[in-house]
């Protein structure tokens, strides 16, 4: 099992954001976490990356108990974000993002930095040869030098998946990749995902775009008021009486 | 590539002129209006790193440039150490001074950074000024030695002279400007920027922001306490009167004005601003206004600083007499991968 959570509790004072959430993930999966707006699904990811620490329970990445660590130490353990509303490095170049995005895995220290040692070379060359073949993968090659916030929206969203494969994740975690594209975007960001599942990455990718959920994942949970109400299959929860509830409210009986 | 033979061209010639300055037989005086620039260069660079580059405004400069000042200062005076290895001390107390500031006040965001280091700088100079037993008060300390001379065989290298003091400001300015380029187009000054533009994005991909933040604090403050201690051993007289909030101002304004975030940026701004200061002494109490004036209009109409202007410069040249092959993207990304900003020289 590469990604365990297990109890994973969020509470801001006395609002309990995501409720004893219980999630497994294996190795190559795509995992969709879907649920109505406010549901808690980028909590929870904010807890898994270490940007929130959590109130209880524990994120397990193979095995090792991740929960409550910095953000930088969850990165080197394996684990990648995107972010709902873009944040790329917008002054900086398509290149240089990803180099930051490669961070992690560079392992020169301080001073070959300083004085420029061969190590610092090698490491460098390394990351280069990586991030070249990564970017030709997804053809943004040929825009190496333009600034981030001057691509055009759809490509800005593909440049941040990109620059979080840079650092070759163990699990990617991608919030609402297609929030604000057009249906000509979402079609082609759809195509990015499969690409990545070819290449053998894990995902657990919060969307509400059912039309990418269904296509690209394998299986879904779904969160209502932090609590996960289902799980099961894109089919298994297309039909499942809990999430119907869920999205269109109970029947006007019960509701009343 | 033309437009990077243009820039090592003229790299090579500016370290030319600046390596034969004191042999064209300029005045006394403007050897040592020169020196004083290349000194503030040096401290420009240092803020250059913490805001220029990580984005943490710092007015706490002037404090290090003190700390490095007096530590070997006293170090010289007290118990007689050499020049040679007072300096490094020096340097090396601002830095650890940075640390322990750094640690605590780095994490407060924005302008309350800003606020923790004009309060510091202003307590580091009250030390100065009361620590009489030590510091000796507002008379300040006297009689520093000048750097011993250096032998080296066949010639002996004295630094008792303006000539002297000018190629040793100017040799550590080098040594100190290539280990400053490396740094910036490596992984860490790539970390540094990272954090100016989105600190959550930057920890996210791995950055540890406190360590980045306090190590480009440390080194903003060990360039500061380095230049303190070339200033001491060139003045040979150093009062509390030097390090006001007034000269952090005077630093920041250099590197602003010249272009922060860049490395030719603070150099071109300091070595203007302390020469436009001097000259301008002729006004005598208008000084001031005319300063304030001018940065008034350079703030308003060149934003990007002088470094901007030349950018601008070269991008109007180059649509009037256009390469006949143009800028491709098509290279392999090579060096290009730590390529500066645009606008950046």
């Amino acid at each position: 099992m590469l990604l365990e959570c297990a109890g994973l509790t969020m509470r801001f004072g006395g609002l309990t954001a995501v409720d004893a959430v219980d999630l497994k993930l294996e190795k190559g999966q795509i995992m969709g976490l879907i649920g109505p707006n406010g549901s808690g699904k980028t909590t929870f990811f904010n807890m898994v990356s270490g940007i929130y620490k959590p109130t209880a329970g524990e994120v397990r990445l193979s095995g090792r108990n991740i929960a409550g660590r910095r953000p930088d130490y969850v990165a080197s353990c394996g684990i990648a974000r995107t972010f709902q509303n873009i944040r790329l490095f917008s002054g900086m170049t398509v290149w240089e993002n990803v180099m930051i995005g490669r961070h992690c895995r560079m392992r020169q220290s301080i001073l070959d930095d300083i004085l420029g040692t061969a190590r610092k070379q090698a490491e460098e060359k390394a990351a280069q040869e990586y991030l070249t073949g990564l970017l030709t993968l997804f053809k943004m090659q040929h825009m190496l030098h333009e600034q981030a916030k001057n691509l055009p929206y759809g490509k800005q969203r593909e440049l941040e998946i990109i620059r979080a494969m840079a650092s070759e994740p163990e699990l990617l975690l991608l919030d609402e990749p297609a929030a604000g594209m057009n249906p000509q975007e979402t079609a082609e960001l759809i195509e990015f995902i499969r690409k990545l599942r070819d290449m053998g990455v894990t995902i657990l990718v919060v969307e509400h775009d059912m039309k990418l959920v269904m296509n690209t994942c394998d299986r879904i949970a779904v969160l209502n008021n932090g609590r996960k109400i289902a799980e099961g299959s894109p089919r298994e929860i297309q039909t499942n009486e809990a999430v119907i509830k869920a999205y269109l409210g109970k029947k006007v009986k019960e509701g009343a | 590539m033309r437009s990077e033979w243009i820039k090592y061209a003229a790299t090579g010639a500016i370290i030319l002129l600046a390596l034969v300055f004191p042999l064209l037989g300029v005045k006394s005086y403007y050897l040592h209006v020169a020196i004083l620039g290349l000194l503030h260069a040096i401290l420009a660079l240092g803020l250059n790193l913490i805001a220029g580059y990580t984005g943490q405004l710092s007015l706490a400069q002037a404090a290090f440039f003190g700390i490095g000042s007096y530590v070997s200062a006293l170090l010289m005076l007290n118990v007689k150490m050499s020049f040679w290895l007072a300096a490094p001390i020096g340097a090396c107390a601002a830095a650890l001074v940075g640390i322990l500031f750094g640690l605590p006040t780095l994490r407060l965001k924005g302008p309350y950074f800003v606020i923790s280091t004009l309060g510091f700088g202003e307590i580091i100079r009250l030390v100065f000024l009361n620590w009489e037993s030590v510091t000796r008060g507002p008379n300040g300390l006297t009689g520093i030695p000048a750097p011993d001379d250096v032998a080296l065989g066949f010639v002996t290298l004295t630094f008792d002279t303006k000539t002297g003091a000018y190629y040793l400001v100017l040799v550590t300015l080098l040594a100190v400007l290539a280990l400053y380029y490396n740094l910036v187009y490596s992984r860490i000054g790539r970390a540094l920027r990272a954090i100016h533009s989105d600190q959550i994005a930057a920890e996210v991909m791995g950055i540890n922001l406190t360590f980045y933040k306090v190590f480009a604090f440390a080194l903003s403050a060990f360039l500061s306490g380095l230049a303190g201690a070339l200033y001491a051993g060139y003045i040979r007289f150093i009062s509390p009167d030097t390090f006001t909030i007034g000269e952090a101002v005077n630093i920041l304004i250099m590197m602003v004005l010249g272009g922060m975030g860049t490395i030719a940026g603070p150099i071109i701004g300091a070595v203007s601003i302390t020469y436009l200061l001097e000259t301008m002494r002729v006004f005598a109490d208008y000084r001031l206004i005319i300063y304030g004036l001018l940065m008034f209009f350079i703030i308003l109409y060149m934003p990007q600083g002088l470094v901007g202007v030349l950018a601008m410069a070269k991008d109007f040249l180059a649509a009037r007499f256009p390469l006949p092959i143009s800028r491709g993207t098509d290279e392999p990304p090579g060096q290009k991968g730590a390529a500066p900003v645009k606008g950046e020289i």
